[in-house]
């Protein structure tokens, strides 16, 4: 697939960001943002999934379209099983 | 690129790494890149289930699950988010050894990947151990007598306390969660044992290390299920 090869420099790079999206999470865990604590939690734990499946899994690098297609199938259907699923148990009003 | 590489490439009686279905070794790495992205396409949906239950249940038990969530160690999941952070770094770092050639390099931090992996399950060891102690395992020996969350600014006697039946469910959960996680985790760590081995005989070349990436790409996904997996569990309910 890629034969790129990453260099030290951004290796330990995305370290560090990984590093800092946990202390800035941990940190906002503890503040009161009411709804919008899980919202935080979530969008920089998205961040630093994007981060490791970018660089880390050599996705940005690599010239396959089908790995691309492949993870975007995955979201999709993880978001058709996530979103359908609250869609019926969160308007079930008469219970 | 690949009508170079098929030119490149030598005839497969010459090249004993290339198996006698494919053309050409960009094609043989491609197809099982490609499988290993495909498996773990799979594995997203398999944690997507029990990522489910937990969104359900929460909605349902809303209360009950923060007040367990506050039960939850932070400090130690929050030093096992780092170790599993720097176990990536160093599977990232044992790819670049390989694809520089450097055998001795490829080995060690294969191995500090191993004891990353290793040290984060004694962590987990350690959390479950609490557990047991506190009866916080779902089963007959469970007990929960904890405040719903904000219930301290009230009088002793008009404090709400959570129903242990849905504090259980959380625990489920937790286990169920986590334990599927660590099970992913006890199978990379033999894999990266085995991949260590077979370093150090020097199978792994510039030329063929589509076990050490594709044993990588699994380590990063397990990585990126914790990450979820902290912040879902461990976080979210931390300021009620």
């Amino acid at each position: 697939m890629s034969e790129h090869i990453s260099s030290l420099g951004s290796c330990l790079a995305i370290w560090l960001a990984l590093l800092a999206g946990t202390t800035l999470t941990v940190a906002a865990a503890f503040i009161d943002l009411g709804p919008f604590n899980t919202i935080v939690a979530l969008t920089i734990a998205t961040i630093k999934a994007t981060l490791v499946v970018l660089f880390y899994m050599h996705v940005k690098y690599t010239h396959e379209k089908l790995t691309g297609l492949v993870i975007v199938s995955a979201i999709f259907f993880l978001f058709i099983l996530l979103a359908l699923s609250m869609a019926d148990y969160t308007t079930r009003l008469w219970r | 690129m690949h009508t170079s590489q098929a030119v490149a490439d030598k005839p497969e009686h010459e090249n004993p790494a290339l198996l006698h279905h494919f053309a050409t070794k960009g094609q043989q790495k491609n197809a099982a890149s490609l499988g290993m992205w495909l498996f773990l396409a799979q594995e997203v949906m398999f944690f997507g289930g029990l990522f489910c239950a937990y969104l359900v249940y929460r909605y349902k038990y809303f209360g009950d699950f923060g007040s367990a969530s506050q039960q939850l160690d932070i400090r130690l999941g929050t030093i096992n988010t780092v170790v599993l952070i720097c176990s990536s770094l160093t599977v990232v770092l044992a790819i670049r050894a390989v694809q520089l050639g450097k055998r001795m390099a490829l080995v060690f931090w294969l191995l500090a990947t191993i004891l990353f992996g290793l040290a984060f399950l004694g962590i987990k060891a350690d959390e479950y151990a609490e557990k047991f102690e506190k009866h916080h395992v779902p089963g007959a020996s469970f007990s929960y007598h904890e405040l719903l969350p904000g219930q301290e600014k009230f009088p002793p006697a008009e404090r709400q306390y959570a129903n242990p039946h849905h504090a259980e469910m959380f625990f489920s959960l937790y286990f169920a969660m986590t334990g599927m996680h660590a099970l992913h985790m006890i199978i990379g760590v033999g894999l990266f044992g085995f991949l260590a081995y077979k370093a150090w005989r020097g199978k792994y070349t510039p030329d063929y290390y589509t076990p050490i990436e594709n044993a990588g790409l699994y380590w990063h996904f397990v990585d990126i299920v914790w990450i979820y997996l902290f912040g879902l569990l461990y976080l979210i309910d931390r300021h009620r």
